[in-house]
């Protein structure tokens, strides 16, 4: 027995050990930008345009870039997302067809980005002639948010009991009538929550948007959907590996920037989540 | 009346989406394909898929594809060495071991994890991670394959550990229970009874884990040194299917040659991917079941 309980004080440690190796890099990794980084934050690095070949002045056009980039992928892949869910949970029957929807999801999701990149690049900046702009590029990450999505309001929508469905149909609810007032209310705290994961993971990604929408350099705010913009993932990508005598400062501040709207985006969701766990009733 | 209408219209709506879905898988499969032929309409398949050179500015270019293949296969194994067991094990940590205040501090860390942006973790390769590889192992260059490997392994290591943890968690209390009750210690039920009964969905994750690794594209590109040949050791310089993608698309005249040997990247990379999540989606549905 007492070997027994040595040997599980010592595979308990070995896990232990194992999952301190992933966690400390994480924590040691965000002090480290944020400890670099965050002296040369000002309102000046925030508000202003870049200078001197980016070398110095700010990161306004950049941040702009990405909340615009966000906003339109929001509107593309929101509304497709939360139909293609309700279409799996709520209207279709078990067929090749729903199976062939579902496989597309998996694979849409596992796609890698720069794939999505490529395709962008051929069917909206080419084929549908929209050029390097704020539209290709939102339309690009839309169809690579949309697997996020879809899964995220699938599952909230399965979560919602079935007893309501069958005391609105009792009633003589049509199916719509039913999903409209009866299914979506309660799911629409997990749609959301979901949702804005999906898009704080579009905020920071950098390949599909390589070819579709970022500027290398444009300083100045977009004034149409068919603008190019700067973007900060791509600005960081750019500062740290194409342009020679950057001040590291101002590299670790656009990471720190970055980070600061990814967790922002995550803070969203976490709080929604907790308000409505609160809200919820059965 | 008025209601009906509007009642058709929106279930239109959503029995369409559903088929865009359907539609988007094709459409990235075909244009990649109508791309991809291009390129064999003018240069050899075998040339492509066996050739040892990628050379495609030189007179007249190559476009093998292996020492690209190589580069990926050498990043993505170094990646699994690191993350899978590390990954496991913190799963079983966090699943079985942890108390349940730590246990809410870990699954919050891994997904701060999940969210850092790749271009962040690249960053960090090219201004502390590569010079640190370097003057540990003395190489000649930081910008190598194990520095790839290395971030590589910990953007896989969330998708890994919380389908894993998720797997483990899901495994029927009764299974835990009978194994105390025939006296087992906690470590015991967990190695023989809980770890076995999970290892479908602990597969799915790590196959999952793997798709991210080979996917990843800005952190390849920015430590693996952007060199196209084939690899003889992790050490050394090295370039990535998807890296190639990216580093070279922004160069290319389109419609030349060169331009739709990118597009034949792009599709070897999603069929690849689409076998592994294949297969990790049906090990998913045996888990469920």
């Amino acid at each position: 027995m007492s070997t027994a309980r040595g040997r599980q004080k010592a595979a308990f440690f070995i896990l232990g050990f194992a999952t301190l190796l992933v966690v400390l890099p994480i924590i040691l990794t965000i002090l480290y930008i944020v400890k670099n980084g965050f002296s040369a934050i000002s309102w000046e690095f925030i508000a202003q345009s870049p200078r001197n070949g980016m070398r110095q002045g700010g990161i306004f056009p950049a941040i702009v870039g990405t909340i615009v980039l966000i906003i339109g992928t929001m509107i593309f892949s929101l509304p497709l997302g939360i139909l293609s869910a309700i279409y799996l949970v709520e209207y279709a029957k078990d067929n090749a067809f729903t199976r062939l929807i579902k496989l597309s999801v998996v694979n849409l999701s596992g796609i890698p980005s720069i794939v999505y990149g490529l395709f962008g690049f051929t069917l909206f900046v080419l084929f549908l002639r929209l050029g390097t702009s704020i539209l290709a590029g939102a339309l690009t990450l839309s169809i690579m948010s949309l697997p996020v999505i879809i899964t995220a309001t699938k599952e909230a929508l399965e979560a919602v009991p079935y007893s309501f469905r069958e005391i609105s149909f009792s009633l003589g609810a049509t199916r719509w009538q039913t999903v409209r007032y009866c299914v979506l209310p309660y799911a629409i705290p997990g749609i959301l929550t979901g949702t804005v994961l999906s898009l704080s993971r579009a905020a920071g990604e950098t390949a599909p948007i390589l070819f579709t929408v970022a500027a290398f350099y444009l300083p100045r705010l977009p004034r149409s959907v068919f603008d190019q913009v700067m973007v900060l993932p791509y600005h960081l990508y750019v500062i740290s590996t194409q342009v020679p005598n950057m001040p590291t400062s101002i590299s670790f501040a656009t990471a720190v920037v970055l980070i600061a709207l990814v967790f922002l985006m995550n803070l969203v969701s976490i709080l929604l989540r907790a308000h409505f766990r609160k809200k919820k009733q059965w | 009346m008025h209601k009906r209408i509007s009642e058709y219209i929106i279930e239109t709506c959503i029995r369409l989406s559903g088929l865009v879905v359907i539609a988007f898988v094709f459409l990235i499969f075909l244009f990649l394909l109508k791309d991809s032929l291009s390129l064999f309409g003018v240069y050899p398949v075998n040339g492509f898929l066996l050739g040892i050179h990628w050379l495609p500015i030189s007179e007249p270019p190559k476009f093998g594809i292996i020492p690209l293949f190589l580069g990926s296969l050498y990043v993505t194994f170094g990646a699994i060495l690191i993350c899978v067991p590390l990954g496991i094990a913190s799963a079983m940590f966090i699943a079985e071991v942890a108390p349940p205040s730590l246990k809410h501090i870990l699954k919050s860390l891994v997904e701060i994890l999940a969210s850092i942006p790749s271009v962040v973790l690249g960053f960090i390769g090219i201004i502390w991670l590569g010079p640190f590889l370097k003057t540990t192992f003395h190489l000649t260059t930081g910008m190598c394959g194990l520095t790839g490997s290395l971030l590589l392994a910990f953007m896989a290591l969330p998708t890994i550990i919380s389908i894993s943890e998720d797997a483990l968690v899901g495994v029927p209390k009764s299974f835990k229970e009978a194994a105390y009750g025939l006296g087992a210690t906690r470590w015991q039920a967990l190695w023989r009874i809980i770890l076995p009964s999970a290892s479908s969905g602990i597969f799915a994750g790590v196959m999952l884990g793997i798709g991210r690794v080979i996917g990843e594209t800005m952190v390849v590109m920015m430590v693996t040194g952007n060199s196209p040949i084939i690899p003889t050791s992790i050490l050394q310089p090295l370039r990535t299917l998807t890296a190639t993608i990216a580093g070279e698309m922004g160069e290319t005249v389109s419609g030349s040659e060169h331009y739709f040997a990118l597009f034949a990247v792009g599709l070897v990379l999603f069929i690849i991917t689409f076998i592994i999540n294949f297969l990790a989606e049906l090990f998913l549905q045996r888990t469920r079941r």
